[in-house]
């Protein structure tokens, strides 16, 4: 990283509006109370399952997905609801798939770890660590196999690097020249055991790359600009050459691994969490830059996490006052024959209960 | 009718489907250049070319992975697992990913894949190459598996498996690749879901899959000629979905079932076809169902012994006169 680099004056952010830029610190915010609102509800017994938060992290996914076109697909891991808020899906219909709702993204069916929105290039949410990593690869196989000019950004954390999918993924994306961009979030701790004590490396994670001949490059989470310069050259090296690139996106993580992580404040210091809060978080950082460079007011932006507070607040009385699944939903969205009354879903018997 | 091997028989399944749909591709460890490992493939790499005919690394979870994400956006790989027993390091994305990724998306996405190979032991291979993983399939809703026992099913299974908007997995075998069978020139497709009379017969039934069906038709022939028994010997061909209908059709005519599966007793696919004709047509026994699988250890490598190890027809006729007796 060069500090000297003010990424501002990358031509990506050159382009950015007035109003791109304000439409940034609103994604930042709103993922921010969504979760908050999220995690009050779920510590009062509201949810089953886990709830990993996304908390500090929010500028990775809004920063990246900022540049994401047309042809753009998207796939994370378990941390997925600012991935899922970024890419457009609403508050209403991720806060209820929480609440194990017939209204959530996936009918109530997924849960925390598995939102999807396939009609905004959008493919989860999913649970099992660097399990993400083989599909990532695969869409973009596809995009290329169709001839269209996109790309796949896979996001994975840094606890994710040592599993041998991800190593076989990066192996593939080389070899077949695939427009995957693996975005490694590293917020430091894989659960509760610190870098350090899992990743053997000699500079820092992408590092790892070298070795299958895969540009890569580190990146500060905390500067929107940055983010977005950097994750722009790799999406033009995936459009323009069809090549792979690795992005390690330095960020942190103020709760535990999950909200159930009952250590999330052994492993590390309150101090190193209240240090982080207080210098780099993603949403005064970026609120203090729009406000230095005047395109936004103090005013706007009370108004903009107001509005962010009321979507959530809105969300929870919906999630609320949504039905739960009926119980013959169970048997329902397993096979796609079946549930399109395909003359192959209606042949032979698919179901054992009776 | 003309007749080809087993082999030649999924070889033409999948260059019809490669000419039919130009979105079907063949993935998989020495598929394309190399002709196949089991020669599966051979010509089609020369024939449709590198786009639709791939070669990939030693890398079952990345490459069965990356079919799998490939499908999510409509390209539907026919992936070839050298083994069977290889899919053991990809089950990750086999089971949690093609499996349930239609579920947990509330039904927003589905993965129209193939993955096929061989499943069996009886080669001297050793344990780690010998595995039948057909019940852990048919275990995973979500997931669909058939077992061709001939040349003709191969065929037409096959082209149905790659039509399908589900995932099939497709356990081939090894020992029946070379075996020849009739295969009509017109072109035919056979549903998955529906099992198949391959003996009638009125005193005993015997079901099986794969190359069980070949041992329980050896077997049936011995009964009659050496018993005068007449086996009726149902192939269930699709293991999910499965036809009970014909199972019990068979059943509730001869009263007697003996159950053949090349699997490991615990938990075998026998075993839920037992639960299941208890369950439906107790009232039509006149004895016990046994079952026959292969004897309860990894398989062994010894070529004599493992010839004991899996059902053979002397021993199948050991149990059929226990169930006749």
């Amino acid at each position: 990283m060069n500090s000297a680099i003010d990424h501002a004056t990358a031509p990506i952010n050159q382009q950015l509006s007035s109003e791109g830029k304000i439409s940034i610190l609103r994604d930042i915010v709103r993922i921010r109370r969504f979760e908050q609102a999220a995690l009050k509800q779920y510590t009062s017994g509201k949810m089953g399952g886990f709830l990993h938060l996304y908390n500090g992290q929010e500028s990775v996914a809004v920063g990246t997905i900022s540049l994401a076109g047309e042809n753009d697909h998207i796939i994370t891991a378990y941390r997925d609801h600012g991935h899922a808020l970024s890419v457009g899906m609403s508050m209403n219909e991720c806060m209820a798939e929480l609440y194990g709702k017939a209204t959530g993204c996936s009918k109530g069916k997924g849960g925390s770890m598995h939102f999807f929105a396939p009609d905004k290039n959008y493919w989860g949410g999913h649970g099992i660590v660097a399990g993400q990593t083989p599909l990532g690869a695969g869409l973009a196989y596809g995009l290329k196999y169709q001839g269209l000019k996109g790309s796949c950004l896979c996001y994975l954390g840094d606890g994710a690097i040592n599993q041998g999918a991800y190593h076989e993924s990066l192996n593939l994306a080389a070899l077949f020249d695939l427009p995957v961009i693996y975005v490694i979030e590293n917020n430091g701790y894989s659960m509760g055991t610190s870098q350090k004590r899992s990743s053997a490396f000699k500079s820092c994670l992408a590092e790892r790359a070298d070795g299958y001949d895969i540009a890569w490059d580190t990146v500060n989470g905390e500067d929107v600009y940055e983010v977005r310069a950097k994750t722009q050259v790799a999406i033009e090296r995936a459009h323009e050459e069809s090549r792979p690139t690795v992005l390690e996106i330095s960020t942190y993580r103020y709760y535990g691994h999950s909200v159930a992580d009952a250590n999330s404040k052994k492993y590390r210091s309150p101090e190193e969490i209240k240090q982080y809060q207080e210098h780099h978080d993603p949403i005064i950082l970026w609120r203090k830059r729009l406000l230095d460079e005047g395109v936004l007011t103090e005013d706007q932006a009370s108004e903009i996490d107001k509005e962010a507070k009321a979507e959530a607040k809105e969300a929870v009385k919906f999630a609320e006052e949504s039905p739960f699944p009926e119980p013959k939903a169970i048997l329902e969205d397993v096979y796609y024959e079946v549930d399109q009354g395909t003359e192959a879903g209606k042949t032979g018997k698919h179901f054992f209960n009776d | 009718m003309r007749t080809i091997t087993y082999r030649q028989a999924i070889n033409e399944a999948l260059a019809e489907e490669l000419e039919r749909d130009e979105n079907v591709v063949l993935m998989g460890e020495e598929v394309a250049e190399y002709n196949g490992a089991y020669k599966v493939t051979e010509g089609l790499w020369k024939r449709f070319g590198d786009k639709r005919v791939v070669d990939t690394p030693i890398s079952e979870a990345g490459f069965i992975g990356m079919g799998i994400g490939a499908s999510m956006l409509g390209v539907r790989p026919v992936m070839e697992l050298m083994f069977w027993s290889f899919a053991y390091v990809a089950f990750d994305q086999m089971i949690n990913n093609a499996g349930c990724v239609r579920y947990m998306s509330g039904g927003k996405i589905n993965c129209p894949i193939v993955v096929r190979g061989p499943a069996n032991g009886g080669t001297n291979v050793g344990a780690t190459h010998s595995h039948t993983p057909e019940n852990f399939i048919a275990n995973t809703p979500g997931l669909k598996v058939i077992c061709p026992a001939t040349a003709y099913d191969a065929k037409g299974m096959m082209k149905s498996a790659i039509r399908d908007d589900d995932p099939v997995y497709v356990m081939e075998n090894t020992k029946l690749y070379g075996e020849l069978g009739e295969v009509p020139e017109e072109e035919y497709t056979i549903p998955l879901g529906v099992a198949d009379v391959k003996r009638e017969g009125t005193d005993l039934t015997i079901v099986a899959h794969g190359r069980a069906v070949i041992t329980a038709l050896k077997s049936a022939e011995i009964l009659a000629a050496e018993h005068g028994i007449s086996a009726e010997v149902v192939d269930l061909r699709s293991i999910r979905p499965l036809d009970e209908e014909t199972i019990l059709t068979s059943v509730r005519k001869t009263n007697r079932v003996l159950l053949v599966d090349e699997n490991k007793p615990f938990c075998a696919v026998n075993a839920q076809i037992a639960t299941m004709i208890q369950e439906k047509a107790f009232d039509y026994l006149d004895a016990p169902i046994l079952r026959l699988n292969a004897l309860d250890a990894p398989a062994i490598y010894s070529p004599p012994l493992e010839e004991l190890q899996l059902p053979r027809p002397e021993v199948v006729v050991e149990k059929a006169l226990a169930v006749c007796k």
